[in-house]
């Protein structure tokens, strides 16, 4: 059986504007999503605060539980139903991080039984300190920095036998990175200024593959993120990996293509650049969609069967592949063009 | 072939060591080796972080130098107007500028450490600010939370708890990990509690409740005994004005006991002094027979019972109307012996065991039903090849579960996660190598050399591929705890072994069925 007929020979690399429509479009609404939610919105392993997991015997009204929930001296509580329908869960959301009283739990159990009327078991409750989550957010965040570093040293090096330059490129962004945190700049902007300078210096240092690989894993990481936004979800440790599962992922897609790309510059050192990206994509283009597949079904069945606390991270991993897909295809590759565009060799 | 019968035997090598890792866990009791360990989300428990206020411990350090001071000043009759901590850790003298000579000996002779902030004359008055040198406070810091670790860890050695993890973060954070721990109310405040015991005077002179009101009386303080009345469920707080110095601390405490009381059937704990705290504690007794000594830890008083005599022998008991678990707890943060400074929570997560169970199987299930689809959909795409990369993903699962108990790695519910999403992309190597295989046939290529080219070209590729989702697991790894870390250890661990089987296994089956069985039409659907 083929999907892909062997001769397919899709027109891509000509039809390039359109996927960076495409992208551009989905960039912005993620930016401009995040804009108007004010940032990502963190789960309490990023913003401190408290979380419970409720089971009642039957469903219960989510007003009662908040109104039992004030005898408990939990003030400002968000409660929505959590996993399947028929288990009658409950999470609760505080801002609070301190559960000084003693019998915390049993005391939760108990004001929730009397406002409800069912009997309430805590199955889980996890306490973030707010100092706990800064160092959370701060490690999360460098970690994504340090697993795209190596990458990018990786593909410079592996690709363009830069290795010197590749380590040159990744002294300077520590470098780079170390000074600008001495101004006390906050995380997140440094993990912006450190990839602009990294696509500056891949530009002027013509690692090109490099730089058509960082520019897709910035693509899809945005566009991950913002769809988290716009659906409301929210960012916990657990996502931060799946982020990260998605840059390899996405990665190995893009190195395939690339791998081709290079095999083929060998083979036909008369042909444009375009034609040979084009019959590179085109030829590894039965795989591409193999590989997305059979990730997906995986993926689809963990998010469908795995239960409420591996759901965002199902989804996460499900945006991830489709998008990481797209972008080995139609952008990680044109960008490779960008060179000639620009009116250098390629 | 020689060099075909080699590589079945490494395989065959590989499957045995994998069954004898895996088999534990399946079958319990069959091999003395140790089941894969299920991290806090799968078996329910607790995990905390904690952080030592090590500032409090070099404030008490402080405190028992002024203690230290005032002694020696009165000892050598040198009189002062004031001295005390001020500004948590600074040590304020005041006393008469003719004495001033006599002091600076005492502190030359006594505390040659102390370090001199300001030093200042006015009408008559010496006053010396001092405090500790950095280095000194540096030292009680590393200390103090290299003790609270010692400390908790004996507490939970004897709370008794299967295979808890404590280890130091950073500074001054312990990580506390402990798996299947039902009562974590009860664990809470078994580590958390300083239990700082103090023998004090009651200071008969003066009537707490006026002291409630105002200020207590130079040299005392206010402290509370609280109980609960087991009738009403009251609260009930009775004041005590004791005198601020102790006498006696937990610091001599060789052994603490359960013991029930004969009389009134109530659990109390017994406590013995060592040689050291025997003599102080016969020398109290022996001064102030009549008086009322206060039994108090972490500021609450227990007891205050009368001195009726000398007691030798270096026994006492506290009561308190404890139940038994109570006593049993108290007795065990007594043998393990104070923190030396307080300790705040600052990360909790409990997971109860049945929320854990679910977990499992809600894990397996979409594992099993993920990988099923992917057997499925590989046989009906490339038939019979099909098969083989389905071989090799079952052996894959297999080597990926030896794997965690190889290396005492803990599979959490994101773990099963990473496996989920190996199966995904495991076959991904089989994929590349098939199609590479496709190519080749359709130029026109024998089976065989279809297949040798395949193999070929396609590791390379496979290789640079795994290399960047390795990269990323690893980075993952080193900052992750928990949940999270179990997720990179699967990933590694599944990047790995599908390179060995799509490279190494399956390449075995092919040359096998071309070479030794001699297929002559190869099937690749």
């Amino acid at each position: 059986m083929q999907f892909i007929k062997p001769d397919i020979n899709l027109e891509i690399i000509g039809k390039r504007r359109i996927a960076y429509g495409v992208s551009g479009i989905l960039i912005l609404i993620s930016i401009l999503s995040l804009i108007v939610h004010g940032g990502p919105k963190y789960g309490i392993d990023f913003a401190g605060g408290t979380v419970i997991q409720v089971q009642f015997t039957a469903p219960v009204s989510i007003n009662d539980i908040k109104q039992g929930l004030t005898g408990a001296e939990i003030t400002n509580p968000t409660v929505q139903s959590f996993g399947e329908r028929a288990n009658h869960e409950y999470l609760i959301r505080t801002d609070m991080s301190e559960m000084e009283e003693d019998n915390f739990i049993p005391k939760v159990e108990e004001v929730l039984q009397t406002a409800t009327g069912e009997t309430a078991d805590v199955r889980r409750v996890e306490m973030v300190g707010p100092q706990v989550g800064k160092d959370l957010r701060a490690k999360a965040l460098f970690a994504m920095f340090y697993a795209l570093l190596f990458i990018t040293i990786y593909i410079s090096g592996r690709f363009e036998l830069k290795w010197l330059v590749s380590a040159v490129v990744a002294g300077a962004l520590m470098g780079a990175v170390y000074l600008f945190s001495l101004l006390n700049m906050s995380i997140p902007f440094l993990i912006i200024t450190a990839l602009i300078v990294s696509l500056v210096l891949f530009w002027f240092l013509e690692l090109k593959y490099a730089m058509g690989a960082i520019v897709a894993l910035i693509h899809d990481i945005t566009i991950t993120v913002g769809v988290f936004s716009l659906f409301g979800k929210e960012f916990s440790l657990p996502i931060i990996a799946a982020l990260l599962t998605i840059i390899g992922y996405s990665l190995n897609d893009t190195i395939i293509v690339f791998d081709r790309i290079r095999e083929n510059l060998r083979k036909f050192t008369k042909n444009p650049l375009e034609t040979i990206i084009n019959k590179s994509i085109n030829e590894t283009l039965s795989r591409t969609i193999l590989t997305s597949l059979t990730t997906l079904v995986v993926v689809i069945s963990l998010f469908v069967l795995g239960g409420g606390i591996i759901h965002d991270f199902a989804f996460a991993l499900i945006v991830g592949v489709l998008i990481g897909t797209y972008s080995s295809v139609f952008v990680a590759s044109p960008i490779l063009l960008a060179w000639q565009g620009a009116g250098r060799k390629a | 072939m020689k060099n075909l019968r080699w590589r079945l035997a490494i395989v065959a090598v590989v499957i045995v060591a994998a069954v004898i890792y895996v088999l534990p866990t399946l079958a319990p009791g069959i091999w003395p080796h140790k089941k894969i360990n299920l991290g806090l989300d799968l078996q329910g428990g607790m995990h905390l972080v904690l952080e030592v206020d090590t500032q409090k411990a070099v404030e008490g350090a402080v405190e028992r130098i002024v203690q230290e001071i005032r002694d020696q000043l009165r000892e050598e009759h040198i009189r002062f107007v004031g001295l005390d901590r001020v500004e948590g850790d600074q040590i304020s003298v005041k006393l008469a500028a003719d004495s001033a000579e006599a002091f600076d000996r005492v502190l030359d002779d006594r505390f040659p450490d102390l370090r001199i902030i300001s030093r200042s004359r006015e009408t008559g008055v010496l006053n010396v600010r001092m405090d500790l040198p950095d280095e000194e406070v540096e030292r009680i810091k590393r200390l103090a939370a290299a003790q609270a670790l010692e400390t908790i860890r004996n507490r939970i050695d004897q709370f008794g708890v299967s295979e808890p993890d404590i280890r130091t973060q950073g500074e001054r954070r312990i990580l506390i990990q402990l798996p299947g721990i039902q009562d974590t109310q009860r664990a809470k405040e078994l580590i958390g509690r300083t239990a700082q015991l103090e023998f004090k005077l009651v200071d008969e002179a003066h009537d707490p409740r006026t002291a409630e009101s105002g200020t207590p009386p130079p040299g005392a303080e206010l402290l509370y005994q609280v109980r609960t009345d087991p009738t009403t469920n009251r609260e009930i707080r009775t004041p005590f004005l004791v005198q601020k110095r102790s006498l006696l601390t937990g610091a001599y405490l060789t052994d603490a006991r359960v013991q029930i009381d004969s009389q009134f059937n109530e659990p109390y704990v017994s406590i013995n002094f060592d040689r050291k705290g025997a003599r102080i504690f016969e020398q109290i007794t022996e001064d102030h027979v009549r008086d009322r000594l206060a039994i108090v830890l972490d500021n609450n008083v227990y007891s205050a019972p009368v001195i009726q005599e000398k007691i030798s022998g270096g026994e006492a008991r506290i009561t308190g109307s404890f139940t038994a678990d109570e006593a049993r707890d108290l007795a065990i943060v007594l043998r393990a012996g104070a923190l030396p400074a307080p300790v705040d929570i600052l990360e909790e997560r409990t997971v109860g065991p049945s929320l854990g169970a679910d977990s499992i199987r809600q894990g397996l299930i979409s594992m099993v039903v993920g990988g099923l689809l992917v057997v499925i959909f590989m046989v009906i795409y490339y038939g019979s090849a099909g098969l083989i990369a389905d071989l090799a993903l079952i052996f894959n699962i297999l080597l990926i579960a030896a794997g965690l108990a190889a290396f005492g790695a803990t599979l959490t519910l994101p773990g099963i996660a990473g496996i989920i999403l190996t199966i995904g992309m495991a076959v991904d190597a089989n994929v590349l190598i098939f199609e590479r295989i496709r190519e080749e046939m359709r130029v026109g290529k024998t089976p065989h050399a279809s297949v040798t080219a395949g193999y070929e070209r396609a590791t390379l590729t496979i290789l640079d591929a795994n290399v960047t989702t390795l990269i990323a697991a690893l980075v993952l790894f080193q900052f992750g705890t928990g949940p999270v870390k179990g997720f990179a250890v699967t990933l590694s661990l599944g990047v790995v072994s599908s390179l060995f089987t799509a490279l190494f296994v399956t390449r075995i089956i092919f040359d096998h069925l071309l070479v030794n069985v001699r297929v002559k039409q190869l099937s690749l659907g």
